[in-house]
């Protein structure tokens, strides 16, 4: 009932729900009950790979979120993935336990190489999964309420805001490359084995946090659908297109972005989290301003203020990433600013944005 | 120094506007208190923008249900002082009192909305991606913070409520429309109908009828003169003949403060008045 009546009118949603649940169901038949000399096998490095798409998915629905409905241009957003990503990476490295390269069940690996004796207080509670949880959520939550705090009350907005979104990760980068912040300096956080006291290698695993991913940006989705859809949504499409003006009938304008903003980092923390366990590290080179900016060209690909479009958009450019990166990798970066201006020159609305013209116009 | 300006701002402490007996009170606002019959007190106001005076010493005040139309040549200052009532512009100096009690300079432009301060801007500006019904939705009296404006549903009431307005601004067949999509006329109605939703008790309409024909300026006309009475409305025109039609006091603003108010015949005929419209043919 809830489901139908945010998902009225939106083709593109509830395509991409009815796809989430066909592969939370095929693929793991695919992957483990079919025999692997089978052509209908699923192997498990293109599960993870399309897990790790899924995790960027959301990541973009995030972005989109802010950008698309609320107009704020967010080149900052790979930092709260990042962060959701150290924090699930720090639960992750207290399970290794004593099977590191030292031994020491105290201590991660990178803390005895640096000759510390004994774990900092921020690492305590990472050893218990709902403690992990819980901050892969309210850390870049409460980052991004803090920052949105300041910058939204001062009014600053535009370009200027931007600006201050990619200092934001810029800031963080440099910040945890330096192995004195206990975070793994620029190595980051690696050689995980067990998550919940599951094998990480195992195909499982893989395809349980395949399905944990799936359904994360299916939940992800239908909780920013019904932003979007409800008055709220409104009155931040509202102060998108006339800020001023949505002072003067008696809304807050800083809360309502302090509010969306804040969700939107806590669900790209979730993304963050989801993703570390497969690719099977995270470091401070996730923080890049590089990152934020790629994922903003996936939403302008797919075609912002339609959720669905964001999430296209970031499975066909980290698709075509792939695919490049095996061949030139060199050209990749070349290939994405290109991307960029054939967007926004030619597909103003991306992708997804010529679909709804022949829809449309049939 | 201190103390001397202590002093001096003693009996201006002492008969303060924010004490008052609170059985005065009308219902809808509980902090408005129009029980001197005024609604809008403008004292001693000044602003400037980098030294150029936009607002000089201005002393007005709007009576309650009244309909006062300001008028005055290009750049006297109209538009700066709503801006100025509506929390825009900060003065540099003086007091802006919404009713006996409540100081609009301490509030934010949300705040002074919601105690019930409606604006229509000069240049119209609706929300164009947003239907004419999601425009009357937004502008809605209600409760306007995060929570509650997720949550909101439109209740059977409020969508007649949407339907009278709509009616009153003739836009009836329009409410699915894009507010982009409407003509200028019709945009400067809908924000008149966005006006009504916010149902304020003092409006300020900046050039409602730019850009009108006669016939949509009649229609205007009337509306306006509907709304004053339980209302306070406040209209900045320069049409000369609609200003006639609507108004029974007129103030006539120059270079940032009054020069003169009364009825249109006597604003008319002040020689200072026709000195300042060049001979007097715009009136
Ligand atoms: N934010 C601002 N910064 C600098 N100058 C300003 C600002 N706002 C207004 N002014 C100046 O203040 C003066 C008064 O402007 P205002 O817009 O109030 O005039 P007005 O009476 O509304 O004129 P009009 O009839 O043309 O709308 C003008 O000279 C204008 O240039
Ligand atoms: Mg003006």
């Amino acid at each position: 009932m809830f489901l139908k009546q945010i998902l009225a009118g939106d083709r593109g949603g509830q395509t991409l729900l009815a796809l989430l649940a066909v592969i939370t169901v095929l693929v793991p038949i695919l992957n483990l009950a079919v025999p692997e000399g089978s052509p209908l096998h699923l192997s498990t490095y293109t599960l993870t790979l399309t897990g790790k798409y899924l995790t960027y998915a959301l990541l973009a629905v995030a972005v989109d979120l802010v950008w698309g409905y609320l107009g704020i241009l967010s080149l900052g957003h790979a930092a709260f993935f990042a962060l959701g990503g150290y924090a699930m990476g720090m639960y992750l490295m207290r399970q290794i336990g004593d099977r590191g390269v030292y031994g020491n069940p105290d201590l991660p690996d990178f803390m005895v190489f640096l000759d510390w004796q004994e774990l900092p207080w921020f690492w305590y509670g990472f050893d218990q999964f709902w403690f992990a949880a819980l901050m892969v959520m309210l850390v870049p939550g409460l980052v991004a309420f803090a920052f949105g705090w300041f910058a939204f009350r001062s009014r600053v907005t535009g370009v200027y805001l931007s600006i201050i979104t990619q200092a934001l990760t810029y800031a963080l980068m440099l910040a945890f490359f330096r192995n004195e912040m206990g975070f793994g300096g620029n190595n980051g956080l690696t050689d995980f084995k067990e998550i919940l006291g599951f094998n990480l290698q195992a195909d499982t695993t893989r395809v349980a946090l395949f399905v944990a991913s799936a359904v994360a940006l299916g939940l992800g989705y239908v909780a920013c659908r019904a932003i979007v859809t409800s008055r709220l949504g409104r009155v931040s499409l509202a102060i998108r297109d006339a800020e001023a003006r949505t002072r003067f009938i008696g809304y807050r304008v800083e809360h309502v972005k302090l509010a969306i903003f804040t969700f939107s980092a806590v669900l790209a923390g979730i993304a963050g989290a989801l993703y570390v366990p497969q690719v099977g590290i995270i470091n401070p080179g996730e923080f890049s301003p590089l990152n934020s900016i790629e994922l903003v060209i996936w939403v302008a690909v797919g075609g912002r203020a339609t959720l669905y479009g964001a999430v296209v958009g970031a499975i066909l450019v980290n698709y075509a990433k792939t695919t490049f990166t095996g061949i030139m990798p060199e050209a990749w970066l070349f290939a994405l600013g290109g991307l960029f201006v054939v967007v926004t020159l030619f597909l103003p609305r991306g992708v997804t944005g010529l679909l709804r013209r022949k829809e449309a116009s049939a | 120094m201190n103390l001397f300006q202590d002093t001096l701002s003693m009996p201006r402490e002492v008969m303060r506007r924010d004490r008052v007996f609170d059985f005065m009170i009308p219902a809808d606002n509980p902090r408005l208190d129009i029980s001197h019959n005024t609604i809008l007190y403008l004292e001693d106001v000044s602003v400037s923008f980098d030294g150029f005076k936009a607002i000089n010493d201005l002393n007005l005040y709007i009576d309650a249900g009244e309909l006062r139309c300001i008028i005055g040549p290009n750049g006297a200052g109209k538009t700066t002082m709503m801006d100025i009532i509506t929390g825009k512009t900060r003065p540099d100096t003086g007091t802006v009192y919404f009713g006996q009690r409540i100081d609009l300079l301490t509030l934010s432009e949300p705040e002074i909305a919601n105690q019930g301060i409606g604006r229509k801007f000069q240049k119209p500006t609706v929300f164009e991606n947003q239907s004419v019904l999601c425009n009357l939705e937004l502008s809605m009296a209600g409760d306007k913070r995060v929570w509650p404006t997720f949550t909101a549903r439109l209740s059977g009431e409020q969508r007649d409520r949407i339907g009278e307005v709509l009616e009153s601004i003739g836009l009836t067949t329009e409410r699915d429309l894009r507010a982009g999509a409407l003509s200028h006329g019709q945009k400067q109605w809908l924000e008149i109908g966005m006006l009504l939703m916010q149902n304020p008790k003092l409006l300020l309409v900046d050039e409602p009828v730019a850009g009108m024909t006669h016939q949509e300026m009649d229609r205007t006309a009337e509306l306006l003169r509907s709304l004053a009475g339980e209302r306070s409305v406040v209209v900045v025109e320069h049409d000369m003949d609609f200003v006639r039609s609507i108004a029974n006091r007129v103030t006539v603003l120059h270079q940032g403060s009054v020069l003169a108010e009364g009825s249109m015949e006597q604003v008319q005929n002040d020689p200072r008045v026709v000195e300042v419209y060049l001979g007097g043919d715009a009136c």
